[in-house]
């Protein structure tokens, strides 16, 4: 009988997985269920050029629609699953439709983190992670008006970015001593939060948000004891794994569903998963969840394979990118407390690396406008090289020649 | 709207409509043309969405950026008409551009 794979989520990773699993000759059924009404799309330029206004919707689409045709892969959007019944092999939708399935991906990406303080509730408030919240904020996006950004990490700097450069009041509040805290290394910090208040941004480090007030609608944010005025929030603190169809369904979840090198849950192997919602054990031996555009992918390809009957492990080196005005922010590998940090270049020159070593070996590499130190950052991870922090800092060496 | 032709290759053509304002990248993929990956979507972040410009197109189109002449300096075989295409906006003048797409882009 023909072989069923339904696909559960409707994003990159799933996108990734119809392209794969028809470029390896699967030739049996797609299914693809989403919980928004549009086919996958790309979520990078949310916060960054369609809420400048400067891409089109049309333009965020992965694959054209006749890739679905073409690809004999049946869409059903704007459609929730809400069960897996692992024993019978289906998966429940909530317009009371159940799919068979021989073969199950998950790729159910993540949610928002919200904030629970009071007023959270309170319109203006917003967040940013899918096309709905970013023509929302678009709306009331205009020159002169008070923003508020909760969270200075990747989403809140983006949005301070655009909103500065379209004329609005940005503060972005940040309850920790640096930026993008949990994403880059101190020296990077610090470059960016001189880059963003040189742009016009009033950065608040330190400073936790107590609550929203307003009477109708957001009118200011009480923060580090003060009230400070606000026409519009935007609350940027992080993303959860969307795993509840799992975890109810018996698979092993932890910070994430858990799965193996071929993106397989160990407790069932006709249950796969990929991209933000996965917890796995990474290249390095530490199990982790990747919240990227390059785990997704690639994540998805593994699982395609694997369900083809032709696993790889999965063994990338991470990938990640930040467009903040002119700045294009390139990460490779993880860092890790602990590792030597050699910085190449001038920050001052807006063009500079942070390379890191751990045991000698380079484990990750944060670039600014320095693709060099990037491309062959991520070739250096990969081979497990050991560079000198001499000559990593040393700008007269070309990175072509680095090793 | 401005036609752009593709070769594979194999050398598989394929001539599709591109509208004007979107990159060439842009044009490829949503016209399923394969050859061009573009994992981070037009970026210029990932240097999967590499192409040699026709020799009678190349001095037509505008000179690179930094950014674009140091990540393509890491790309596979690449060719003095070697660009990315994320980095090439479409526009009328370049109704007829061929380009033609690398082996591979990993």
């Amino acid at each position: 009988m023909q072989q069923r794979i339904v696909i559960v989520g409707a994003g990159q990773a799933g996108a990734q997985a119809v392209a794969t699993l028809r470029a390896e000759g699967f030739d049996g059924a797609i299914t693809m269920v989403g919980d928004e009404p549009f086919a996958p799309y790309q979520r990078p330029p949310l916060s960054k050029a369609y809420l400048m206004g400067t891409m089109e919707r049309e333009r965020l689409f992965l694959k054209p629609e006749s890739f679905y045709a073409q690809a004999d892969c049946e869409l059903i959007l704007g459609v929730a699953a809400t069960r897996i019944d692992r024993a019978g092999k289906t998966v429940t939708l909530n317009d009371g439709r159940s799919l068979a399935y021989d073969k199950l991906l998950l790729a159910t990406g993540s949610r928002v983190r919200k904030v629970t303080c009071p007023g959270a509730d309170l319109p203006g408030v917003h967040y940013l992670r899918d096309i709905a919240d970013v023509d929302a904020l678009r709306d009331v996006f205009a020159p002169g008006r008070r923003l508020a950004v909760v969270g200075g990490g990747y989403i809140g700097l983006e949005v301070a970015a655009v909103a500065v450069k379209r004329g609005l009041d940005v503060t972005v509040f940040e309850a920790l001593d640096r930026l993008m805290a949990r994403a880059v290394s101190p020296p990077v910090s610090a470059f960016y939060e001189q880059a963003h208040r040189e742009a016009g941004v009033k950065l608040l480090l330190n400073t936790s948000v107590e609550g929203f007030e307003g009477r109708d609608r957001v009118e200011a944010v009480r923060a580090g004891g003060q009230l400070h005025p606000a026409d519009i929030a935007l609350v940027g603190i992080g993303i959860l794994p969307n795993m509840e169809l799992a975890k109810d369904a018996g698979l092993d979840c932890g910070d994430g569903i858990v799965v193996d090198l071929n993106a397989m849950c160990p407790a069932d192997a006709s249950v796969f998963a990929a991209g933000d919602c996965t917890r796995h054990i990474g290249r390095e031996g530490v199990e982790i969840r990747l919240e990227c555009v390059q785990n997704a992918i690639d994540q998805a390809r593994h699982a395609a394979l694997a369900m083809v009957g032709k696993p790889k492990p999965y063994r990338e080196v991470p990938w990640f990118w930040s467009d903040q005005y002119d700045l294009k922010l390139q990460i490779a590998g993880l860092a890790r407390p602990g590792d030597a940090i050699v910085v190449r270049g001038e920050p001052a020159a807006r063009k500079f690396a942070a390379f890191h070593l751990r045991d000698g070996v380079v484990a990750a590499v944060e670039a600014v406008n320095a693709a060099p130190e990037y491309l062959v950052g991520r070739r250096l991870i990969a081979d497990g090289a050991s560079v000198t922090p001499q000559r990593l800092a040393d700008t007269a060496i070309p990175m072509k020649n680095i090793v | 709207m401005p036609k752009i032709k593709y070769v594979e290759h194999n050398g598989k053509e394929h001539e599709v409509e591109v509208p004007a304002g979107w990159s060439v990248m842009e044009g490829a993929v949503k016209n399923l043309i394969p050859g061009i990956d573009a994992d981070c979507g037009g970026a210029c972040a990932c240097a999967t969405c590499h192409v040699y410009v026709d020799a009678a197109w190349i001095g037509k189109l505008p000179p690179k950026a930094d950014m674009e002449e140091t990540m393509l300096d890491f790309a596979q075989d690449l060719e003095p008409t070697s660009r990315l295409s994320c980095q090439i906006k479409v526009t009328p003048e370049l109704d007829g551009l061929v380009v033609r797409t690398p082996k591979s882009q990993h």
